[in-house]
C-alpha cells in the first residue's frame, strides 16, 4: 500500500520516460490539450454563459462582453435564493445520506462476498448486477403510487430509499473488487496469529480496505448527485426537490426574463464539488471505476 | 478458495440465522469455524441484499400488477381489471414504435461512436507520458462526474437559437444558413442530444477499455512487432482480440445505459419533434398524465426489453458480467 | 511445545475428490517434520488442516493429545509462515511482529510487547528495519519478519507453507540455514511444506513424502534416500534422480546377471532372489553408484561389478562430471517411465542413465568405456506395484533411529546453552 519509495519497475519506467520525453513530449502535450479542450469545453461554455447578462445571451459569442455576477447574485442572495439553496441543501443532504448508508451496507456485504464462504453469495452478486442494470423509470411509477399512499412522497426518505437502488449495487461491485485485491492470506494469518474473525476484520481488513471504501463513496456520491428521474418524479416542492430537478423546472425570477443565466450559474455551483473531487482523487476514482472490470 | 455452491436454495435469503445445518446438504460435519463463517456471511450481506430486493422487486411486481388495470390517478374509483389490454394499446400505438425506434437509434449510434472515441482515449491514457497522464485522467473524469442535466443544459445553450453561438461559429460553412433552430426538428435535435450523451459517457467507456488494455501484456505487442506486424496489425490482430472481454462488457453496460436515456432529452426537447424515447414516454404517461395502468405497462415493457438485451449479450455473446459492474446512473 | 498427532486424516472437497486420504502421522515434541511431494499432492491442504484454515472431513487431529478438529485457528496456538509471507502492508515491521501480542493483550492483558519484539528482531537481525513498512523490504527481510511474527507468538508449533519458494536460489540457501538454526535453538515443533526435495533433505528430522493425497513413506532423509519404499519415493528423493532401468534376471556362467539395455550387470545372487518369478523388473541405480572402473579402489571393487557401455555425452562440473548413457526402451517400459514422471510432476523422463563420475576421469563419450557400479546398493522394484523388493526395513529404521538420537542431542545442547545464558 505504501507508495513512498518507487519499486524498481517504477524507477525504470521513470528513466525510460525521461529518455522518451525529449522526442514525444510535444506530441503528447498536443494530444493532452485536445483531450482537455474536448472534456472541458461544455463546462467552460456554461461558465461563460453564467457571466452573461440576459441582454448578452444572444450576442452569438462564446465569452460575455461585460462579465457580470448578477446571475450568481440572483440564485445566492436574490429572488431565486430560496429555490436554489433549498435544492442545493436537499441534494447535498440526500446524496450524502444515501451514499453513507450504501457504503456501510455495501462494505459489510462486499466483505462477506470477498472473504467468507457462505451459501448464496452468488445470488447476492447476481441480484446487485440486475439492480444496477435496471431501468430506473420502471420503478418510478409504482414508487410514485406507493409513496403517495404512505406519505413518503416529496420527503427526504422518499428519495434516499430509491437512491439506494442506484448506489448499493455499484458500491457492492466496486468494493467486492477492491476487497478481492487484498491478499486472502492476511486474514488467515491474523486468525492464526490469534485473532477472531471479527478482530481479523477490524485490525487487518479495515485499514487495508479504507482507501477502497473512500473511493467507492465518491463514486456512489456522483451517482446519487446525478440522479434526475427520481428527483422529478417523487418530489413536488422545495421540501425534497434536488438540484437537477430544480434546474429543469426553474423558470427564472420573472417570466419575461430567460432563466438561462441563472441556470448556468447554478450548474456551475453544483459542478464545483465534482471538479474538486476529481482533481483531488483522480487516481483513486480511476482505480475504483476500473477495478471491477479487472478480474482479480 | 471459493467453493460456492452452484445451486442454492432461495430460502437462504430469508433465513440469515439458519446455520445451514438440518438440510444435510453437506455430509461432512462443518466445523465451528465454517458454521460461524456462513452465519457471519449472511449477517453481513443480508441487509444490503434485503434492501436491493425490496427496492427493486416490490415495485416491479407492483408495476406488473398495476399494468393489468385501467387505472388513472385522476379517477381512482374507476379502477378496473382489464387483463393485458394495456399492452394491446401500447403495441398498436405508433408513438410507442417511434419511441422504440428513436431509443434504438440513440443506443446504437452513441455506443458505436463512444466505443471508437473511448478506445482512442483509453490508448491516450494508457500510453501517455507520466507528466500528462494525471492531467488526462483528471479532465476525462470531469464529464463522468458532471450531472447529466448540467451537461444537457451546457450543450443546449450552446446550440440554442436564443443563447447559442454555434450557429454563429459555423456560419461560414457553405450551405449552413447560421439561423438553424437545432431543436425544432428531429434530426438536428437528435444530433445534439447524441452529441451531449457521447460527451458525457465516453469517459466511462474509456475507463472500462483502459482496464482491458492494461490486461494485455506489453510483450505480446512487442513480440508481434518483432514478428513484423505494423502498428495497425498489432492493434487488430493482437491487442483487440485480447481485450475482447473488456470491450463486450463496456458495450453491454453502455448499451443498457443508453437504452434508458432520459435526462438530456427531457431538458433539450422534452420529447418534441420526434425525439420521444421509451423512458420519457413512460414518465409522461404515468407521472405527467397520471395514467398509472398504461404507464406501468410501458415500464414493464421497457424493463423486459432491457432484460432481453442483457440476456442476449450474456447468452449470445458470452459476456462475462462478473468482469464489469454498474453504469453511471 | 507440543506434539501433533494426525489420525486417519481425510480431506474431501465438494466434488468428492480426496485431496488428502487417510494420512496418519505422529510428530514428536521439538521435531522438524517436512511434508514433501509434487504440486497437488495434498501437502498444503494437510498443513492448513493442522492450523485450522481447512476443515477436516474425517479423522482426528490432536495437539498435545487433545482433539483439535473443531477449534478455531486462534485457539490452536500455532504460528504459521505463509508462502507470500502475509505481512500486513499497513503496519510497520515492528507492528507486524507485535501483531499476535497485541491480539493476545486484548484477550488477557499482559506481557511486555516491546521486549519480545526487540528480542525477536535481534535474533532475526531486523532491529534497524523495525520502523519500515513491508513494501520497502527485500524478500529475505520479509521472510524474516514473517518468522518474527511466529517467534513472538511463543506458539506450540511452527507451520511453514513453502516459505522459501518466492526467494532466489542464493537467498533460499541462506534462509534454509537460518530456519534450521532457529528451529534447533528454539526447539519448537515444526511442520514444513515444500515441493523442493533439497529443502526436505536438509531441514527435516523426518520427511513425509506424499503423492496424490496418500502418504508414501515417513522417515529420516537418510532412510528415504537409501531405503525408499517404492519407485515414487526413490525417484522423487535425490538429485539428479535415481536411474530406472528395465532388466531381466538371467543365470549366466559367471553367476546371476541383470540384463539391462546398457549392458549386463552381474549382481549377488541373494539380491536377485527377491525378483524370482518376475520376467521384468526395474533396477534403481543412483548416479553416484557408478564410477570410472579405472579409478575404483581395489578394496571397493568387489562390492560392485564392471560392465561396458558407451557414453553419449559428458558434463564436466569441476568437482565431478555427469556421464550420460542413452538406451532404447520398449513400449511398456517407456509408458512406465512416463507415468512415473507424471506422478513426480517432472518433465518426461528421458530414456537415459545419468552417472556421476569422478572429475579426474578421462573417459570420453562416443567410445566404449568400462564402468563400475556398486551393486550392493542398487534396488530392484516391481514394475507393476512400484514396490521396492530389496528394501531392508531394519536398516532403514536404524537410520531413522539414529537421526532421532541426533536430534535429541542437539535439542539438549540447545537447552544447555539457554540454561548457561540465563
Amino acid at each position: 500500500m505504501s507508495t513512498e519509495t518507487l519499486t524498481p519497475e517504477e524507477a525504470e519506467g521513470q528513466r525510460r520516460a525521461r529518455r522518451a520525453k525529449r522526442n514525444t513530449s510535444i506530441g503528447w502535450w498536443v494530444i493532452t490539450i485536445v483531450v482537455a479542450v474536448w472534456c472541458l469545453f461544455p463546462v467552460a461554455s456554461i461558465l461563460a454563459t453564467s457571466f452573461k447578462t440576459p441582454g448578452e445571451l444572444s450576442n452569438g459569442k462564446f465569452l460575455p462582453d461585460n462579465p457580470s455576477t448578477s446571475n450568481y447574485e440572483e440564485i445566492l442572495v436574490g429572488d431565486s435564493q430560496e429555490l436554489f439553496l433549498s435544492a442545493l441543501w436537499n441534494s447535498i443532504g440526500i446524496s450524502i445520506i444515501a451514499t453513507l448508508i450504501a457504503v456501510v451496507l455495501a462494505t459489510l456485504c462486499a466483505y462477506a462476498i470477498a472473504r467468507l464462504d457462505f451459501p448464496g453469495k452468488k445470488i447476492v452478486l447476481t441480484v446487485s448486477l440486475m439492480v444496477s442494470m435496471f431501468p430506473v423509470i420502471s420503478l418510478v411509477t409504482p414508487l410514485f403510487n406507493l409513496w403517495r399512499s404512505i406519505g413518503l412522497y416529496d420527503t427526504w426518505p422518499g428519495l434516499i430509499i430509491p437512491y439506494l437502488s442506484l448506489t448499493l449495487p455499484i458500491a457492492i461491485w466496486t468494493l467486492a473488487a477492491f476487497f478481492q485485491q487484498i491478499p486472502w492470506e492476511l486474514e488467515q494469518a491474523a486468525q492464526v496469529d490469534g485473532a477472531t474473525p471479527l478482530q481479523a476484520f477490524r485490525k487487518v481488513i479495515v485499514p487495508l480496505a479504507a482507501p477502497g471504501v473512500f473511493t467507492t463513496a465518491i463514486i456512489a456520491f456522483f451517482i446519487a448527485w446525478n440522479d434526475f428521474v427520481y428527483g422529478i418524479s417523487l418530489t413536488s416542492t422545495e421540501a425534497a426537490r434536488p438540484v437537477p430537478a430544480a434546474l429543469a423546472f426553474f423558470t427564472g425570477a420573472s417570466q419575461f426574463e430567460s432563466p438561462t443565466g441563472a441556470i448556468s450559474a447554478a450548474a456551475i455551483i453544483v459542478t464545483i464539488p465534482v471538479v474538486l473531487l476529481v482533481m483531488l482523487f483522480q487516481k483513486q476514482i480511476v482505480a475504483g471505476l476500473t477495478s471491477g472490470a479487472v478480474k482479480g | 478458495m471459493s467453493s460456492i455452491p452452484t445451486t442454492v436454495p432461495a430460502v437462504d435469503a430469508e433465513a440469515p440465522d439458519d446455520p445451514s445445518g438440518g438440510r444435510g446438504r453437506r455430509k461432512a460435519p462443518r466445523s465451528e469455524r465454517a458454521r460461524a463463517e456462513a452465519r457471519l456471511g449472511w449477517w453481513l450481506a443480508g441487509p444490503a441484499f434485503f434492501i436491493m430486493v425490496a427496492v427493486i422487486f416490490y415495485p416491479v411486481l407492483q408495476a406488473f400488477w398495476d399494468s393489468l388495470f385501467s387505472y388513472r390517478l385522476t379517477a381512482p374509483e374507476e379502477r378496473e381489471f382489464v387483463g393485458l389490454s394495456n399492452y394491446g394499446v401500447i403495441f398498436s400505438d405508433p408513438v410507442f414504435w417511434s419511441a422504440l425506434g428513436v431509443t434504438t437509434l440513440i443506443t446504437v449510434v452513441t455506443v458505436f461512436v463512444e466505443l471508437i472515441l473511448g478506445f482512442m482515449l483509453a490508448m491516450v491514457m494508457h500510453k501517455a507520458i507520466k507528466s500528462t497522464r494525471g492531467l488526462v485522467r483528471t479532465v476525462i473524469l470531469v464529464p463522468y462526474g458532471i450531472i447529466t442535466v448540467v451537461s444537457a443544459f451546457a450543450w443546449y445553450y450552446m446550440f440554442s437559437i436564443d443563447s447559442g453561438y454555434i450557429n454563429n461559429w459555423f456560419s461560414w460553412v457553405p450551405g449552413f444558413d447560421g439561423q438553424l433552430n437545432w431543436f425544432a426538428q428531429g434530426g438536428s435535435a437528435l444530433f445534439v442530444i447524441m452529441f451531449s450523451e457521447i460527451w458525457k459517457t465516453t469517459p466511462f467507456i474509456s475507463l472500462l477499455l483502459l482496464a482491458g488494455l492494461a490486461q494485455v501484456p506489453d510483450d505480446l505487442s512487442e513480440a508481434a512487432a518483432v514478428d513484423g506486424a505494423s502498428w495497425w496489425q498489432r492493434l487488430w490482430r493482437v491487442i483487440l482480440p485480447n481485450m475482447k472481454a473488456a470491450i463486450m462488457v463496456a458495450v453491454l453496460f453502455r448499451a443498457l445505459d443508453a437504452f434508458r436515456v432520459f435526462d438530456s432529452i427531457f431538458i433539450m426537447t422534452n420529447g418534441a419533434y420526434g425525439t420521444e424515447v421509451l423512458s420519457l414516454l413512460a414518465y409522461r404517461t404515468s407521472i405527467g398524465r397520471l395514467e398509472i395502468g398504461l404507464g406501468s405497462a410501458i415500464s414493464v415493457v421497457l424493463f423486459l426489453l432491457v432484460g432481453l438485451l442483457a440476456l442476449i449479450a450474456v447468452k449470445g455473446f458470452n459476456v462475462d458480467l462478473a468482469g464489469g459492474r454498474g453504469g453511471r446512473k | 511445545m507440543a506434539s501433533i498427532t494426525l489420525k486417519n486424516i481425510v480431506k474431501k472437497y465438494d466434488d468428492g475428490f480426496p485431496a488428502v486420504n487417510n494420512v496418519s502421522l505422529d510428530i514428536a515434541d521439538g521435531e522438524f517434520v517436512i511434508l514433501v511431494g509434487p504440486s497437488g499432492c495434498g501437502k498444503s491442504t494437510l498443513l492448513r488442516m493442522i492450523v485450522g484454515l481447512e476443515d477436516i472431513t474425517s479423522g482426528e487431529l490432536q495437539i498435545n493429545g487433545r482433539r483439535m478438529n473443531e477449534a478455531a485457528p486462534k485457539d490452536r496456538n500455532l504460528a504459521m509462515v505463509f508462502q507470500n509471507y502475509a505481512l500486513y502492508p499497513h503496519l510497520t515491521v515492528y507492528e507486524n511482529i507485535a501483531f499476535p501480542l497485541r491480539l493476545a493483550k486484548d484477550a488477557n492483558g499482559g506481557g511486555s510487547v516491546d521486549e519480545k519484539v526487540q528480542r525477536a528482531a535481534k535474533m532475526l537481525e531486523l532491529t534497524e528495519h523495525l520502523d519500515r513498512k513491508p513494501a520497502n523490504l527485500s524478500g529475505g527481510q520479509r521472510q524474516r519478519v514473517a518468522m518474527g511474527r511466529a517467534i513472538v507468538r511463543e506458539a506450540d508449533a511452527f507451520l511453514f507453507d513453502e516459505p522459501l519458494s518466492n526467494l532466489d536460489a542464493k537467498l533460499r540457501g541462506q534462509m534454509r540455514a537460518e530456519i534450521a538454526q532457529l528451529q534447533r535453538s528454539l526447539g519448537v515443533t515444526s511442520v514444513y511444506v515444500t515441493h523442493d526435495q533439497t529443502e526436505a533433505m536438509t531441514l527435516g528430522d523426518r520427511v513425509a513424502v506424499l503423492k496424490k493425497g496418500i502418504l508414501q513413506q515417513v522417515a529420516s532423509p537418510r532412510e528415504l534416500y537409501e531405503q525408499p519404499v517404492n519407485l515414487f519415493v526413490a525417484g522423487f528423493i535425490g538429485s539428479p534422480s535415481m536411474n530406472f532401468l528395465p532388466a531381466t534376471i538371467t543365470e549366466g556362467s559367471g553367476g546371476t546377471v541383470l540384463s539391462t539395455p546398457i549392458g549386463d550387470i552381474p549382481i549377488p545372487a541373494d539380491r536377485a532372489a527377491v525378483a524370482q518369478g518376475k520376467d521384468l523388473v526395474l533396477v534403481g541405480v543412483r548416479p553416484e553408484f557408478f564410477e570410472d572402473a579405472t579409478l575404483v579402489d581395489e578394496a571397493k571393487m568387489p562390492k560392485g561389478s564392471v560392465f561396458t557401455a558407451e557414453l553419449s555425452h559428458l558434463e564436466w562440473l569441476g568437482h565431478e562430471q555427469y556421464g550420460y548413457i542413452e538406451f532404447e526402451p520398449d513400449e511398456k517400459v517407456r509408458r512406465l517411465l512416463s507415468d512415473l514422471a507424471a506422478d513426480m510432476d517432472a518433465d518426461e523422463l528421458r530414456p537415459q542413465v545419468v552417472t556421476t563420475l569422478s572429475a579426474e576421469s578421462r573417459v570420453r563419450p562416443g567410445r566404449p568405456v568400462e564402468l563400475w557400479v556398486d551393486t550392493s546398493r542398487i534396488h530392484i522394484f516391481d514394475p507393476e506395484s512400484g514396490e521396492n523388493l530389496t528394501r531392508d526395513a531394519e536398516a532403514g529404521a536404524e537410520l531413522t533411529r539414529m537421526a532421532a538420537e541426533e536430534r535429541e542431542r542437539e535439542l539438549a545442547a540447545a537447552r544447555e546453552r539457554d540454561a548457561q545464558k540465563a
